[in-house]
């Protein structure tokens, strides 16, 4: 089942011509951006020189860092009129990452998740709840006009309040959800809990993203909820959910690359590596007006499967995300730098300089303790007071990363010090 | 005005014996003790002979400790006792945000110990009502 066979079973060479003549267009919108125009101009990048997909091995990357420089606007190019949505991530230093979409951008993204959810084998028949965030994330809002264009119906129940999700499932026979493997796991439970069998349920398919999880994960939530799940890979850089979908097949993800053109390099030397060989992930955007992005550094690591896929799709596979070149963790599908945190406690006076940052998982749900000792200093000798430190530290924190942390106050000298390279993050989670 | 060193403490087994050694090491008595608890940590109380020095030591240790003012009041060892002193702090409006008594040894007295936010004024007010309120000596020598 296509959604646009014609585009989704493109002929390799018309594939790549497409690509080169929406690399060039997106090329020269770039350079009309003032962060491009000066990146371009300090590498002696002349942009009317590119005339063939080789070419765009020889330009500069962009980095997570770049956007946060380029904040809030230093990367659109299109008048501000033209702009309709702006979504946001959080940053490592306060400042969010800002994404930019015109009207056509969102409903060429709306097209985009429909092909996926098609690939899939949903139709508009289907009753699609969607449990991701709703807002400033792209995952909730990403899928939702995706399944409106599909012609599902789309029940837009958000995160949490589980009775209220299963109740919804129930009475409006939900066949396909979109949810995060931590919540998949959680709400498993609270379905059984309340003597519902989950297999009894018309829940037929689920969309996992958000954060990593293991092919044992997946396989464990096929079998408790009796479904099939589908891996699915975006990042708001590149627009958010939909950028790579697994069809019928599920093996691989198909990345769809007449929007994008994907890359895999050497994360330490920058160097192009072969299809099949395990790097990071580069991708260009090659069909957003409002915000084009030139070789993006995903620091997701993952390879290509260049081999042809049964279900006639000519988008190349990428494999699952194996890890990331960097420190970034993700906490119930939020991304948390140790960065932040560390930000945030530098500015609490009565906090010391040594802290660590355990990640585990109680009843299936991430839960990010930060751990502090505690000084003389800061210590006023009751627990009054000690209560209100902790809870201008937890507002902070949920100001900044907006995940809820749980503060644990520790004798001093309890944690490593701090001295070079202390662990200061401990993942119990198992994957 | 005396004083009563408030300790950190982890909720965990062992957390009082690194205390108490650091006190008999530096010869210091401990007349009185609280805990309380707050789920994964703790707060000990302690009333000392030698406040300010036995704070030091324990901070010395790289213990988190801290001094606090505290209002030591002599009321009667029978029925009704602490109620006659409870009744003034009432009428005054204070409010007693943690607190301990004990009894002295032959004699029919006893001492309630506590924190308040204005201890100044609370011994003021007390005396003013006919009670003896204790000072760091007396207190730590009873």
């Amino acid at each position: 089942m296509f959604w646009n066979e014609k585009i989704e079973t493109i002929d390799r060479a018309d594939l790549n011509k497409l690509q080169l003549e929406k690399l060039k267009k997106a090329l020269e919108a770039a350079a009309s951006t003032p962060f491009y125009k000066k990146l371009f101009n300090d590498n002696g990048v002349d942009v009317s020189k590119v005339t063939t997909l080789e070419h765009l091995k020889d330009l500069p990357f962009t980095t997570k860092h770049d956007l946060r420089l380029s904040y809030p606007d230093g990367m659109v190019a299109v008048p501000r009129t033209d702009i309709v949505r702006l979504h946001a991530s959080s940053g490592t230093t306060g400042k969010s990452t800002v994404i930019f979409y015109t009207w056509k951008d969102l409903s060429d993204w709306a097209d985009l998740i429909a092909r996926s959810m098609m690939a899939t084998g949903t139709t508009k028949d289907d009753v699609f709840q969607n449990m991701m965030g709703y807002g400033l994330f792209t995952g909730g809002l990403g899928l939702h006009y995706g399944a409106e264009r599909l012609g599902c119906l789309v029940i837009p129940s958000s995160t949490g309040n589980s009775l209220k999700q299963m109740e919804l499932m129930k009475d409006f026979s939900t066949t396909v959800i979109h949810i995060t493997p931590s919540y998949a796991m959680h709400l498993v439970e609270v379905i059984k809990e309340n003597g519902v069998n989950p297999h009894d349920l018309s829940v037929k398919k689920a969309y996992l993203g958000a954060e990593p999880y293991s092919e044992g994960v997946k396989k464990k939530i096929e079998e408790q909820w009796g479904l099939e799940a589908y891996n699915s890979y975006g990042l708001s850089e590149m627009n958010g959910p939909g950028v790579a979908f697994e069809c019928v097949h599920k093996n691989g993800m198909h990345l769809w690359e007449d929007f994008y053109i994907m890359e895999i390099i050497n994360p330490e030397t920058g160097e192009n590596l072969p299809d099949g060989e395990e790097g990071e992930l580069v991708l260009t955007h090659i069909n957003r007006a409002a915000m084009p992005i030139i070789r993006y550094r995903t620091r997701d690591l993952t390879r290509i499967m260049p081999e042809k896929c049964a279900c006639g799709r000519t988008h190349r596979r990428i494999e699952r995300i194996k890890g990331r070149t960097d420190d970034m963790l993700i906490v119930g599908g939020v991304n948390v730098f140790p960065s932040q945190i560390e930000t945030v406690l530098m500015n609490v006076p009565e906090v010391g300089n040594n802290y660590q940052i355990v990640l585990d998982r109680h009843n299936n749900l991430d839960r990010i303790h930060v751990r502090v000792e505690l000084y003389s200093k800061m210590f006023e000798g009751d627990i009054k007071a000690l209560d209100a430190l902790k809870k201008k530290i937890v507002e902070r924190l949920k100001a900044l990363i907006t995940v809820n942390p749980k503060i644990e106050f520790l004798e001093p000298g309890s944690l490593p010090p701090s001295t070079g390279k202390a662990v200061r993050v401990i993942d119990k989670r198992e994957i | 005005m005396p004083q009563q060193v408030s300790v950190f403490a982890e909720n965990r087994p062992g957390k009082i014996d690194r205390l108490t050694a650091v006190l008999e090491k530096n010869n210091i008595n401990i007349r009185a003790i609280t805990i309380s608890d707050s789920g994964d940590y703790g707060i000990i109380k302690l009333l000392l002979d030698k406040p300010v020095e036995g704070c030091n030591a324990l901070k010395e240790e790289g213990i988190a400790a801290t001094l606090k003012s505290i209002v030591a009041v002599k009321v009667s060892d029978r029925p009704g006792g602490l109620h006659k002193a409870s009744s003034v702090l009432a009428r005054n409006d204070i409010n007693v945000e943690d607190a301990y008594g004990f009894t002295i040894r032959e004699s029919d007295l006893a001492v309630f110990v506590f924190q308040v936010k204005d201890a100044q004024k609370t011994e003021k007010i007390l005396r003013e009502e006919g009670f003896t309120v204790l000072n760091d000596n007396e207190l730590y020598y009873l």
